[in-house]
């Protein structure tokens, strides 16, 4: 009897001290330490795990591995949510002091937190290093550069959201011309409401996001791309007049959307406008992807032109890489870096994503027919930065502007509450 | 002297009674009390700081306590109000509809039926489906479009010429998450059923022969012998699910999205502030949270805890 409870007395104390060796282990999964250069492998941290940003990384890949072949590449790409389940699990190692080799992000205002944060290094130099200041144009290195003045990661493609995608057969079919051009908002309003009469939905959209973005081209038509900008470093009053009468055209807008946007993700909103259940789309150009895949023709079964109001503007947004403070490999991430600065990495890249590189000195010719004119836009348009996608806002401002659109969007908000509440927002 | 060695000896003799068993239960208390407890008071205290931003969250800008500000600013704000009055419709809607229909499948069941075994399974198994594999089916089935572009179940009233019944569901902005409670009830129904078959079949024949014996009506046979002893069981099914439906996240993300405000429950909010590192605001929706689960939960287990002790 003594015999039992001692010896379970043993076992429980044995117990407890394997926990409490357990509980000291978890301090061995430190990375190990950082500073001895580390050159022989990089984590990448990216969404890109499928579709055309799957080829996109691998065709990336391909080149890192010929001009790096003694750095190994280490796929760290975690699917789902847009990036949203990426960003979710960065913050949380970011948090942990387990911070990846280089991580994707959006350029711009996006970066601003792990700024503040102390998260992410500058890379200033690296652009001298790799010559990249006279290749990016000097508008792009404006919107990449920080309020300190330095500049926070480098970018990969760049890709427009002030596009507006039609279905031609629905178009003809309501006695509209495809080929139209609209000088203002008003003049593609005059469209709408005859399709609408016609009885299909002439504008898609999708979840909130989408209505963002809708916004911040109706906001970039109405206010000009200086207004516009304007609205992000305070010189245009989000509470004024302009901003009110670019809210009531937005409103206008919505009331030709589809009603079951909420529930759904842009490719599906995409795809009403594919099969011809509605007439027009205001998407983002990584679109041009999806009527690739399903084999149809720019001119011939859609068109695609800068939505109305907007032309000679590229609202851009462009993903990045970042350096992280504290990486265990930060001479991999730096090589990794010069080939995503690359016009190799660039072409091989964009080629299979769809979008196009932000250096001006790749050759254009063997891309596809949209790209091609995308890429002279680039080059002659004014850039603007995207709200919609980091470029413009950081996350918390954007939180709150997507917050307010969705109550106002959802019939819980008027327009003058909802114009407060954004005006709320920027204040911060 | 002599009491003293007594007294020691006494104390030799507490340890060893108890030593044993507090020993064994040590490393459960130690985890319990670490990452439960612990982690409660680490969140309240997160809650009172004026932590909202990226910078403070890593300590590269310095959080001061706010005391309770983010909890009136929460609790003040429309955004906040709207949450919780869909908690609360949402919570009210899965409770009643689950009791109800779960206690219907079960009173049916437990008549001498053929092929019980089999409608048994039916109801149950919608359990065994997780909410967001079931939230990507009703989000479809739940579709708003009306009229010519109408699909899912506004489809099948048309096809029935029930016409009238077509309505956006969830976009509704002030009982939209009614809707969601739709799926639930069709999940939950039968653990409840189960629950209260396991009830019923716990009475003893001879009570229900006693009652009839005595010139018990149906209704009074229910009302007098079967409900009292049905009640504790109907006790642990409102919280099971009363619980449950308070933490509703999963389902509200698979059919909605985060950030539609007509949909917004508390929960949503957390994830929203989390992914905006407003980890302050986050932290006081959680607490929160615990607050209303607890109002539920503390009541049940002091009368259980009372009975037991009987």
């Amino acid at each position: 009897m003594r015999g039992a409870r001692r010896t379970s007395t043993i076992a429980a104390v044995a117990a407890v001290a394997a926990l409490a060796l357990a509980a000291c282990g978890g301090d061995g999964g430190e990375p190990e330490s950082s500073g001895s250069g580390g050159a022989d492998e990089v984590e990448v941290f990216t969404w890109w795990a499928a579709g055309s940003e799957k080829a996109g990384l691998d065709a990336l890949v391909k080149v890192f591995d010929e001009q790096h072949p003694d750095v190994t590449f280490v796929n760290g790409a975690v699917a789902g949510g847009a990036g949203s389940q990426a960003k979710d699990l960065l913050q949380t190692r970011l948090q942990a002091q387990d911070p990846p080799d280089t991580f994707q992000a959006h350029a711009g205002a996006e970066l601003q937190d792990y700024i503040d944060a102390a998260q992410i290094e500058p890379v200033t130099d690296l652009y001298d290093e790799f010559g990249l200041t006279d290749a990016f144009p000097p508008d792009l290195m404006d919107r990449l550069t920080a309020d300190d003045g330095e500049i926070y990661s480098i970018p990969s493609n760049i890709h427009r959201a002030n596009v507006v995608w039609s279905n031609r057969q629905v178009l003809t079919d309501a006695g509209i011309d495809p080929d139209a051009t609209y000088a203002d908002l008003s003049a593609w309003m005059d469209d709408l409401e005859k399709l609408k009469a016609a009885g299909v939905t002439p504008l898609a959209v999708a979840q909130a996001w989408t209505q963002v973005q809708l916004l911040e081209t109706v906001l970039l038509a109405d206010l000009g791309a200086d207004g516009y900008s304007g609205l992000w470093d305070g010189s245009t009053d989000w509470a004024g007049p302009e901003v009110k009468a670019a809210l009531e055209d937005f409103q206008t807008l919505m009331g030709y959307t589809n009603t079951d946007r909420d529930g759904l993700d842009w490719p599906e909103s995409q795809q009403l406008v594919i099969d011809g259940k509605a007439a027009f789309t205001v998407m983002g150009d990584w679109a041009e992807a999806s009527y690739e895949e399903q084999e149809q023709e720019l001119g011939t079964d859609y068109s695609a032109f800068p939505v109305p109001g907007t032309d000679g503007v590229f609202d851009f947004l462009a993903d990045s890489f970042t350096l992280p403070v504290g990486a265990p490999h930060p001479d991999g991430a730096k090589a990794w870096l010069e080939t995503v600065g690359s016009a190799e990495g660039q072409e091989a890249f964009n080629k299979a994503k769809g979008s196009i590189p932000a250096r001006t000195d790749v050759d254009m010719s063997t891309f596809g027919e949209y790209q091609q004119s995308a890429a002279e836009s680039f080059q002659g348009d004014t850039i603007v930065s995207s709200l919609a996608h980091g470029a413009a806002v950081p996350v918390a401002t954007l939180t709150a502007i997507t917050d307010a659109t969705s109550k106002f969007t959802s019939g819980a908000s008027d327009l003058a509450a909802f114009q407060s509440e954004l005006a709320a927002a920027n204040a911060g | 002297m002599a009491t003293a060695t007594r007294r020691r000896a006494g104390v030799r003799r507490a340890v060893r009674r108890a030593g044993a068993p507090l020993l064994l239960l040590l490393p459960s208390l130690i985890l319990v009390g670490v990452f439960v407890y612990g982690l409660i008071v680490a969140n309240a205290r997160q809650s009172a700081t004026d932590n909202h931003t990226a910078a403070q969250a890593t300590g590269q800008a310095p959080t001061t306590g706010v005391g309770l500000r983010n909890y009136l600013d929460l609790l003040g704000s429309e955004e906040f109000q709207h949450s919780l009055t869909n908690l609360v419709l949402y919570t009210v809607v899965f409770l009643v509809g689950t009791m109800v229909v779960g206690f219907l499948w079960a009173w049916l069941l437990d008549k001498p039926l053929r092929g019980e075994g089999f409608f048994r399974s039916i109801y149950l198994f919608p359990m065994a489906v997780s909410f967001i594999a079931s939230g990507v089916v009703w989000r479809w089935l739940l579709n708003s479009n009306q009229g010519e572009q109408a699909s899912g179940l506004n489809r099948l009233f048309q096809m029935i010429g029930l016409d009238a019944l077509q309505n956006n569901w969830w976009n509704n902005v002030s009982v939209g998450i009614v809707a969601i409670a739709i799926p639930a009830i069709w999940q939950l129904s039968g653990y409840v059923m189960a629950l209260f078959l396991a009830g019923f079949r716990g009475i003893p024949v001879e009570l229900r022969e006693a009652a009839r014996v005595d010139g018990a009506s149906e209704w009074k046979l229910y009302r007098h012998v079967l409900f009292p002893q049905l009640s504790p069981i109907a006790l642990s099914a409102l919280i099971i699910i009363g619980h449950m439906s308070l933490k509703a996240f999963d389902l509200i993300m698979s059919i909605s999205k985060p950030a539609n405000y007509q949909t917004k429950v508390p929960a949503v909010d957390m994830y929203v502030f989390k992914s905006a590192f407003d980890y302050a605001n986050a932290a006081a929706v959680g607490t929160i949270l615990l607050v209303i689960v607890a109002i539920v939960i503390v009541p049940y287990l002091v009368h259980t805890h009372r009975q037991d002790k009987r």
